[in-house]
Formats: structure tokens, sequence, C-alpha cells
């Protein structure tokens, strides 16, 4: 692991935000991160049937997405997100904790662009899909 | 004859406790320390600052996902309170007996989209949504999230749900 990525590593994983969700880095490689979240009751949004709150995911794909961004080999210390659409295209079964991997495929100038995946314990169909451009170089 | 119309505070005590029911039955809600002002029936919802909703400790901002998910709360609460309004104006829902347990299920996100316009401060958000369509089973929403000044907003979203079954 070069030093540039283990900075960024410690870096997200200082995140208060993150910190607050209990998100845990397991991979960070060029220009792709996988970060996983574990259920908590706290991050319940329908109570009747105890699934996770699709805005929970959404910080973990947020998070994610500037990871990959971060550890792209062409691009500078710092991201922000500039657009990140969600998809839930299924309720995470509760109780499992959400794995999620972002791959940042294209860096500008200006602009990364980077497409995400999050699954539960059963990897099959993912709970959730994310599309985002972020901030690279000065563009910010 | 002209039926009187309701006392105002019994008016405020079933609207505001319907309110409660409703948002105090999500933790997320909870965890992320959101509240609801309310006049009449426009919900403006409010992300009080704290230390746990910062991204980037060096500048500092906001989480994006922090933002993401105000956003989407303030749509998906805003969508149901449009949908119990009627019924419980009409006395359909029982606004004196009612738990988070006897309201209708909240709306499920098909897709949320955020903007990122401006960082977001280290200080309080707020947001509004507008539904654009409410049909039967799908609807869309649009969510604009400011901060110091109403006109420059810092985030802005746009989503689709799915309504759940109306009962009866």
């Amino acid at each position: 692991m070069s030093d540039k990525i283990k900075s960024a590593g410690q870096f997200i994983q200082a995140l208060p935000h993150a910190l607050a969700l209990g998100m845990e880095l397991e991979e960070l490689e060029a220009g792709t991160a996988q970060i996983s979240m574990p259920y908590s009751d706290k991050i319940v949004g329908d109570p009747k049937t105890g699934v996770v709150h699709g805005g929970a995911v959404s910080a973990l794909m947020d998070t994610c997405c500037g990871a990959a961004v971060m550890s792209h080999p062409s691009n500078p210390a710092g991201t922000a997100t500039i657009d990140l659409r969600i998809e839930y295209l299924r309720a995470a079964t509760p109780g499992q904790r959400i794995t999620t991997r972002a791959t940042c495929y294209h860096v500008t100038r200006s602009v990364a662009f980077v497409r995400a995946t999050a699954v539960d314990e059963d990897e099959t169909v993912p709970v959730a899909m994310a599309t985002g451009t972020f901030t690279a170089g000065t563009g910010g | 004859m002209i039926r009187r119309p309701e006392p105002m505070q019994i008016v405020k005590q079933r609207r505001d406790g319907v309110l409660r029911a409703l948002v105090d039955g999500v933790p997320y809600i909870q965890f992320l320390g959101i509240t609801f002002e309310r006049r009449g029936d426009e919900l403006t919802c409010i992300l009080p600052f704290k230390e746990d909703l910062v991204g980037n400790p060096m500048l500092p901002a906001l989480h994006g996902g922090a933002t993401a998910a105000f956003l989407e709360v303030t749509a998906i609460i805003t969508l149901s309170w449009g949908m119990i309004w009627e019924d419980m104006e009409s006395g359909a829902l029982d606004a004196a007996t009612i738990t988070p347990d006897t309201l209708p299920r909240l709306p499920k996100t098909i897709d949320f989209t955020v903007d990122y316009l401006r960082s977001g401060l280290p200080r309080d958000a707020y947001a509004r949504a507008r539904i654009t369509r409410a049909g039967r089973r799908y609807a869309s929403v649009s969510v604009e999230g400011w901060q110091d000044n109403r006109n420059r907003l810092y985030a802005q979203a746009t989503g689709h749900f799915v309504m759940p079954k109306r009962q009866g």
C-alpha cells in the first residue's frame, strides 16, 4: 500500500459521520474502495420491518465513492461530491452488515466518475447501486 | 346552519400529535437529530448541527451522506404527511390513539439523486420538499436544502417513491 493510499485510508476512517455509523474500511487500492457498516437499531428507517433507512446507505455509498476517488492514482488529496444518484433495488435484510464497493473509473482535470454497489450478506442481488461525480484536481 | 370551526387548540393538538407519531417512530430520524416545524400542512425539516455529522474535519463541512439522508428524510416524511393529512382531518385516522404502529406504512425510495451545490457549513440546515406528482403507486418529489440564506441552496434532490397500499 502506497503512502498516499495509506493516508487516504486514515483520513476516511477518521470522518466523524463515518465513525458515528461504525463504517470500516476493508480495502483501498488504486481507484477502488470497499467499506462496510454494521446493522444497528439506531439507523432503522422503517420501524415495522426493522429495515435500515436509505439515508444510512447513502452515507455509506458517498463515503465509499469518495474513498475510491481519493485512492485513484491521478487524483490529489481531497474531493467533494458533485452529484450522487442512488437506486434502491431491495430492502437490506435487518440484522445484516452492508458492504459497498466503489470504483472510480475515470478522472479528468476537474471531475472524477464513480460507480458503487452495496450488498448485504446475500450477494446475489445488490441492495443499492450508485452513480456519482466528484470534484478532482483544484476544480473543487 | 354554519358549522362552527373547531377550536384552534384542538386542531393543533391533533396535527402536532400525528406528526410526532410519524417522526418518533423512525429511529434514524432521532439518530440524525432532525426536527420538524409545521405551518398548517407545510413542513420545514431542520438538521441541527452536531459534530457527528461532519465529513471533512479540516474544512469542516457536513458529510455528503448526512446531507443526502437529511433530504431523503424530508422527502419521505413530507410524502407520508401529505398522505395522512386528509384521513387525519376527516377523522378517518384517530389522532388521539395513534401510535407509530397504527400509522400507514412509509413510502419506499426507488431512487434518490442529490446535487451538492455548496459545501455544507458546520451549522444548522433546513429543507422543504415539494411533491411534484403523487399517484396511487408512484410519487415524484423534489427537495431543497439551505443553511443561512433561503435563496442560496446548499443541496437539492429529486427522488421517486413507491407509495404504500392504502388501507380499506
